[in-house]
């Protein structure tokens, strides 16, 4: 009786104690992270893969025990695709949820809005959107990063591509949003350097139906190539427009084409079509010596696992943001400073989905043009180019 | 140069079928209850991603597609004026324009979350080489689509024209309490012009898929090129509702390929802008008419 | 100015000067903030629509002059802020003149299309040839009155209540003096005024040219709180979201301007705990506030309080 008693007492003791360490690794306060997305308004086809990809993540980090037993809360909010709203979402994740750091907005337009209060707030901001004034110049961008390429590495890749293909006229079309001018303006400012000519340069608008004329005005300017810089149905329609004129030149799309949705919408219309993509979605065509490969190839299969849909660039661009700050939060835990400083100083040779990323004191994102692939599409499918 | 014309002028009326289309779609809800129904370009999407739902994603064939459409966008017609407009009977008009707004919100909102944010598209109806003017080319789907836009403008004229119910729509409009003593059931019309109105609206959707994709959200703006066109051509006035459409469409497609891509929507605007201060009622519509109206 | 009039107007500066106080969330204050910017654009509106008579859907292209003119010449030219919100002011009021002569023959619907017409016009002009273009431009100094700078966020809400307080206590004086005597005639007969001698298409741009002013004035304060402004806040979206301010507080009520544009603002941000289905929930919202608050909130308000006052005489 006594012997049986005492065993129960070890019995329970034991139990008692694995309870509590349980309890106790999740007792410890969870890290809160916020997250800006344009989940909805005209540009939700960048907030949509990445709020999946933040949920994915979340979930995933913290089935493992979250980081050094805190669990991840990442909150997110709904900028709408709007400055105002952006604005707004951002001062109550800083003033309502006290996160440690925000990642987003989606747009370029939104993560420029934001600056100021995140300078103000003392807070780090990983923005998600490519523009280049986001992060430059450095030293007014004290707090802020981004993730995403630039879009003067993009143009390189394409114009180096080109060069090497003997062209050296080029027409562009733009959609006239932030992301096509951007574009636009990373076009003409390389173009020089590459020996480019821009001949001809048009315009349309984000809900356009047809390019048709743009592209005739391109056809007849003698260029010897076109290329398109756009998200969204824009770039399926100039691809179907640029295969019935039948233009006799080659198409070259900007980094937003990287998407199988885009071939599977523009058909055999997309044979052809060559768009430096970052690395993400050629993943399988990789070899395996790429330290990037790896990473993308899990990334991806547990994306199309839990949403049935690929991720795509952008949703990576989340992905590199989120996995940027667990790892400052492992290393420095949560203090907004050390964040910040471990963002700037020991994100080096670090490889995410967007590239191998160097962060520095003068450059907040650290990727070059050699985070793109050329990439044609043949047969419907990614082909890499060499 | 003519190859380069015609390219320009096939794109301009392309475009321009489908602003026509929406622009009837007004003047239906226009001329029996003078309202402008905003949520018109919702109809044109619904046309667009139903038809996708019904042939590509249930396999159905092309004809059962199309007329399933069609009763689903005269359903989304009929509920909404029961809902939203019969209830507010007699209610200040603009409050009836701006539920229209918030209907549209609606509707957008029910479109995002059942169809998601991506574009759909489904192939031309009929499959086959562009065919050639001159070195210009048109595609068969544009063909279909301005064909369809002339179908259906024939098929309004001899509704309004010949038959005792269109007839009877066009009274309502003008004076529903005459209407009524001559014993015209109002309320019936009203909702039998949302229904019609959103038909042709999704005829429109299930045009241009093929060429301009379709995607929840791209109601806005066919609704506001739409309303131009209608405005430029006289409210009320089929006929100068379709040669709004297509001047808009010509328009922006000749200042695309002429003067600069950038500013085609401006220009197209300032033209309007001109025409309505030379001309206060429109193209097709005499002052005496407008006085008529109340709003 | 009527009594109401007098003691809303007190209640109104006692709640700006007590919500600070209260609660120092930063966060509250920014909408509160947006709310005093959007309500400015809403009351030259309301003036426009309930007292005039016309309709506008082009105020964010008034908006966005007084935006992008004040912060360029702040920026660029090195103007005062004050000066330059005023320059702001001046070409929105040219521009509404020069909208207004031949838009005033218009009516109803071809006004409204007019308007439409204008403000994306506006649009497209910042979009192409902006500073900036679509992807817009920052670092736009902030509010600076006489060598004080404000940049903290409960100085911007006393800053904007400030002067909706005061542009309410003007507007108010207006739509009681002559003018707006003769403003409300216009609405119910036109021919009656035309025939009385009222200079109707005078009166009528004097009021356009108010709601631009107010419009512009807002766009500045915007532009120099957030520091950053690109096109996209200035699209005919704006104009239909202020039309429904306008609507949903009542139009019939300059009052209905303030409430209507808080309760647009805060809306959205109550509903974010619906997430994804926060559009179709605001829109259902809308929908049944049109359905059943035809008159707007305000004047509605109004009716109850008059409705329940009568009852307590009754019972006397």
């Amino acid at each position: 009786m006594k012997r049986a008693s005492g065993k129960f007492f070890v019995v329970s003791v034991a139990v008692l104690s694995v309870c509590l360490l349980c309890v106790n690794a999740f007792a410890k306060e969870p890290y809160k992270i916020g997250a800006l997305l344009a989940v909805t308004g005209p540009a939700s086809f960048l907030g949509e893969p990445e709020k999946n990809t933040a949920l994915m993540l979340q979930d995933q980090i913290n089935k493992t025990g979250g980081i050094n037993g805190h669990p991840l809360e990442i909150i997110i909010e709904d900028t709408k695709s709007d400055e105002t709203s952006a604005v707004l979402s951002a001062k109550k994740l800083l003033e309502n949820d006290k996160v440690l750091a925000i990642i987003g907005p989606s747009t370029t337009g939104e993560s420029m809005a934001l600056v100021p209060i995140m300078n103000n707030a003392k807070t780090p901001l990983v923005s998600c959107a490519a523009g280049a004034p986001i992060t430059q110049p450095a030293n007014e961008r004290y707090w802020i990063f981004k993730t995403p390429q630039y879009d003067t590495s993009a143009v390189e890749a394409i114009y180096g591509y080109m060069k090497k293909q003997g062209i050296s006229k080029v027409g562009i079309i733009t959609i006239s949003t932030g992301f096509g001018d951007a574009g636009k303006k990373a076009l003409q400012s390389i173009a020089p350097k590459y020996g480019m000519t821009i001949v001809a340069e048009e315009k349309y608008g984000p809900k356009d139906s047809d390019m048709t004329t743009q592209l005739t005005k391109i056809k007849v300017s003698g260029a010897q190539a076109v290329i398109n810089w756009s998200v969204g149905p824009g770039q399926v329609i100039v691809t179907k427009n640029w295969y019935a004129l039948r233009m006799g030149i080659p198409l070259y799309q900007s980094h937003g084409w990287g998407s199988k949705k885009n071939i599977e919408l523009a058909g055999k219309a997309a044979e052809g079509v060559i768009a430096p993509l970052g690395r993400l979605v050629v993943w399988d065509k990789l070899s395996d010596k790429n330290p990037q490969k790896a990473l993308l190839k899990k990334y991806t299969q547990d994306y199309e696992a839990r949403y049935k849909s690929e991720p795509g660039t952008f949703g990576g661009h989340a992905y590199d943001s989120i996995m940027m700050l667990v790892d400052a939060l492992k290393k420095v835990g949560p203090d907004k400073k050390k964040i910040r400083d471990y963002m700037e100083t020991k994100i080096k040779n670090w490889p995410g989905t967007g590239g191998i990323f160097n962060m520095s004191k003068n450059d907040h994102c650290g990727l070059d043009k050699n985070a793109f692939e050329m990439v044609v599409v043949k047969n419907g499918d990614w082909s890499l180019l060499k | 140069m003519l190859t380069v014309f015609l390219q320009f002028l096939f794109s301009g009326l392309t475009v321009g079928a489908v602003y026509a289309l929406v622009a009837i779609g007004f003047n239906i809800t226009y001329n029996a209850t003078s309202i402008i129904n905003l949520a018109q370009g919702e109809f044109v999407v619904i046309g667009g991603l139903m038809m996708w739902f019904f042939s590509e994603s249930l396999k159905l064939p092309f004809f059962v597609s199309v007329a399933l459409t069609i009763i689903t966008a005269g359903i989304v017609g009929l509920l909404m004026e029961r809902l939203t407009i019969k209830p507010l009977k007699n209610a200040d008009l603009l409050l009836m324009i701006m539920i229209t707004i918030a209907v549209s919100i609606v509707l957008r909102g029910i479109l995002m979350l059942s169809f998601g944010k991506e574009p759909y598209v489904y192939p031309a109806f009929t499959e086959g080489e562009p065919v050639n003017v001159y070195g210009a080319i048109i595609q068969q789907q544009a063909l279909w689509v301005i064909g369809i836009t002339g179908f259906c403008i024939v098929v309004l004229f001899l509704f309004f024209k010949k038959t005792m119910m269109g007839k009877a729509m066009l009274a309502c409009a003008v004076n529903p309490t005459a209407a009524k003593l001559v014993g015209i059931n109002v309320s019936q019309m009203v909702m039998f012009s949302f229904v019609l109105s959103a038909i042709v609206g999704a005829i429109g959707g299930m045009a241009i898929t093929p060429i301009s994709l379709m995607e929840y959200d791209k109601g806005p703006m066919l609704a506001v090129k739409g309303f131009c066109a209608a405005i430029m051509g006289g409210l009320g006035s089929n006929r100068g509702a379709v040669l709004g459409g297509f001047l808009i469409g010509v328009l922006e497609s000749m200042t695309a390929g002429y003067i600069h891509s950038g500013s085609k929507d401006a220009v197209a605007l300032v033209i309007l802008l001109l025409i309505l201060f030379l001309k206060p009622s429109g193209l097709f519509v005499s002052k005496t008419m407008l006085q008529l109206r109340k709003f | 100015m009527k009594k109401e009039d007098f003691l809303s107007l007190l209640v109104l500066i006692f709640l700006v000067v007590l919500l600070p106080a209260i609660s120092g969330n930063t966060y509250t204050l920014t909408v509160g903030i947006f709310s005093g910017i959007n309500a400015l654009v809403a009351i030259g509106l309301c003036i426009l629509m309930g007292y005039a008579g016309q309709v506008s859907l082009g105020q964010a292209g008034f908006y966005g002059i007084g935006a992008y003119i004040s912060s360029v010449l702040s920026l660029h030219a090195g103007f005062p802020v004050v000066i330059s919100i005023i320059c702001g002011m001046i070409v929105a009021a040219f521009a509404a003149v020069i909208l207004a002569v031949p838009a005033l023959r218009l009516k109803g619907h071809y006004l409204a299309v007019a308007t439409l017409g204008f403000g994306e016009i506006i649009y497209i002009i910042l979009n192409e040839w902006g500073p900036g273009g679509p992807s817009g431009f920052g670092d736009i100094p902030h509010f600076g009155f006489l060598g004080y700078a404000i940049d903290s966020t409960k100085g911007y809400f006393y800053l904007i209540w400030g002067i909706v307080a005061i542009v309410m206590f003007f507007s108010i004086n207006l739509i009681q003096s002559r003018t707006g005597r003769a403003l409300r005639a216009i609405h119910d007969s036109e021919l009656a005024c035309n025939a009385m001698g009222l200079n109707v298409a005078g009166i009528k741009i004097k009021v356009f040219i108010l709601s631009a002013v107010y419009a512009s004035l807002a766009g500045s304060l915007y532009a120099h709180y957030v520091t950053f402004i690109s096109p996209s806040s200035f699209s005919l979206f704006y104009s239909i979201l202020v039309l429904m301010m306008v609507i949903v507080g009542g139009m019939t009520n300059l009052w209905g301007a303030i409430v209507g544009a808080v309760v647009i603002t805060v809306l959205p941000e109550l509903l974010r705990k619906f997430e994804e289905l926060d559009v179709l929930v605001y829109g259902l919202i809308l929908t049944l506030s049109l359905l059943f608050f035809r008159k707007g909130l305000v004047p509605i308000l109004i009716d109850r309080i008059k409705k329940l006052r009568g009852f307590a005489v009754a019972k006397h």
